[in-house]
């Protein structure tokens, strides 16, 4: 089953240039110069039930942009967007409800309140039952080890500790389809690890969907069989982690990526990046 | 709960400076006067006292919350959740409202009434209605501070807005002094303006000074300014939402 289709998606930005000194400063009062920048430039990506998508990019090259317009936040410019059956930013209030998102760079707790006062204030807003809610947060305190922390307040949490509670969050009610910007950011190696193993399950017991963005290339080999690749808005590669090293004859996955956003082709293959 | 019990002391005696200043300076005014724009000196003491505890209810910072979060981003995460963001943010507001009303304008209200018995409502009828008006006020206050937080969606430095905002309000909703004082050019104006239903209508209510049907009308106008300032703000959001550009990746 189609979870994610996206036909030519684009989104253009208008980038306001500021001019140089005081002078050019103050001709910005008056004209502004305007560039418009594409960060996603007609992106196709098909993403089918139980996929685990590990989408990578350099900074700037339109990742975020992209989970931004799937998750209903950003309108795109143009092109065909459908997810689980909706247009994301059309039915934003409706869609929400069947997805999870976390922001590795930003919370979505409350965070003045202790975790599980959030975890119920979520549970309110998406409706879950009592029944389902407990069995899930005991499933989250097992595997997530986040049990002795649930009383404390949000703003007292370490960045691993809060990152466990806020895939918790993400989880609670159940969603099909899991998107996660940047989840290890900043987090040391037994966090991370946790973090990893956690969305292994998640994705093999409940057939939870996940496109994952990181930078962290030992995520993408631990978790993704798929790996899509964006640069300057434009999608370079998508497909399998096996066939793409073996298109640059490397095994080490970050010496390929590091070949990739450097711009250079791979050896003697027709079409890339097309 | 109580991580914020500085704050929440310090606001209790911030009120009561800004109630005495305000009940010490009218005090002054009306030596040797009768009455001043239509209010004897007791009255205008009430207006006061009343004016002060009832924005410690309406009160919100919707305003600076919006344009901290449209402008570092934070509104991502806002998104993410199957509700509304304004009514999300209005239920917030009105359950911190609550919360102010139980644990901080009725306690302050009956301290200030031993410092200085003041009138209280003329009747249940009038208590009501001003009950309700009350409401009024918060829902007006909320929708234009919802209005002021969405201009950072078009502008980024909003500083200057909010705080012109504030001054604004304070003024044209008789919170500093009933509008009934303005010359008479400036209240043609200001009725034609939402803001007088946050403060000065309600007052009048609870003062009895609009009774019966003019207390209803009253009520009506708040529903009125609250219907218009809702459409106005939805059409708004619909706008930024679709220009929307989130800053901070």
């Amino acid at each position: 089953m189609v979870i994610i289709e996206a036909k030519g998606l684009t989104k253009e930005f208008k980038i306001f240039r500021r001019r140089e000194g005081v002078v050019g400063a103050f001709r910005d009062l008056f004209t502004r110069q305007y560039q418009v920048l594409k960060a996603v430039d007609n992106i196709d990506f098909v993403v089918r039930q139980g996929e685990l998508v590990g989408y990578i990019g350099a900074n700037g090259a339109g990742k975020s942009t992209t989970i931004k317009m799937m998750t209903g936040i950003l309108v795109p410019t143009s092109g065909h967007l459908q997810v689980n059956g909706f247009c994301p930013h059309r039915n934003r209030e409706k869609y929400t409800r069947g997805i999870g998102v976390v922001f590795g760079q930003r919370s979505q707790l409350w965070w003045d309140l202790a975790v599980i006062e959030s975890f119920r204030l979520l549970q309110r807003i998406y409706r879950v039952s009592e029944v389902d809610f407990q069995q899930r947060l005991h499933r989250f305190e097992d595997i997530l080890d986040i049990g002795d922390y649930l009383h404390l307040p949000v703003r007292k949490l370490s960045l691993g500790q809060r990152m466990r509670c806020e895939l918790a969050a993400a989880l609670l009610h159940n969603p099909t389809l899991l998107f996660l910007d940047e989840p290890t950011i900043g987090l040391d190696v037994l966090a991370k690890a946790n973090i990893r193993d956690f969305l292994k399950e998640v994705n093999q017991t409940l057939e939870t969907t996940i496109i994952l963005t990181t930078h962290d290339l030992g995520d993408i080999e631990a978790l993704c069989s798929r790996v899509a690749i964006i640069d300057q808005g434009k999608m370079l590669y998508d497909g399998s982690l096996d066939q793409l090293r073996a298109h640059w004859g490397e095994d080490n996955l970050e010496e390929v990526v590091k070949d990739i956003y450097q711009g250079q082709q791979p050896p003697g293959v027709k079409g890339w990046g097309e | 709960m109580l991580a914020y019990r500085a704050t929440y002391l310090t606001g209790i005696f911030n009120y009561t400076i800004q109630i005495g200043a305000y009940f010490f300076l009218w005090q002054a005014v009306y030596e040797n006067q009768g009455r001043l724009g239509g209010m004897a000196q007791e009255e205008m003491l009430t207006y006061v006292i009343i004016a002060w505890v009832a924005r410690s209810f309406y009160f919100n910072t919707l305003d600076r919350t919006l344009s901290d979060e449209i402008r570092e981003g934070q509104i991502a995460t806002e998104l993410i959740r199957p509700y509304s963001y304004q009514w999300a943010k209005m239920a917030r507001s009105l359950g911190e409202g609550l919360f102010r009303l139980l644990f901080f304008t009725i306690p302050g209200a009956v301290f200030i009434y031993f410092l200085h018995p003041f009138g209280g409502p003329a009747g249940w009828t009038v208590g009501v209605l001003f009950a309700i008006s009350l409401m009024g006020s918060f829902l007006i206050n909320s929708q234009i501070n919802l209005l002021v937080g969405y201009l950072a969606f078009f502008t980024l430095s909003t500083s200057g807005i909010l705080r012109a905002k504030r001054v604004v309000v304070d003024l044209l909703s008789g919170l500093l002094m009933p509008i009934s004082f303005y010359p008479l050019w400036a209240r043609e104006i200001i009725e034609y303006l939402p803001f007088q239903a946050i403060t000065y209508l309600p007052n009048m209510i609870y003062l009895g000074k609009l009774e019966g049907l003019k207390a209803i009308k009253a009520l009506a106008l708040q529903g009125f300014w609250f219907v218009v300032l809702l459409m106005m703000s939805y059409f708004i959001w619909r706008l930024a939402v679709r220009k929307l550009t989130i800053q901070g990746g």
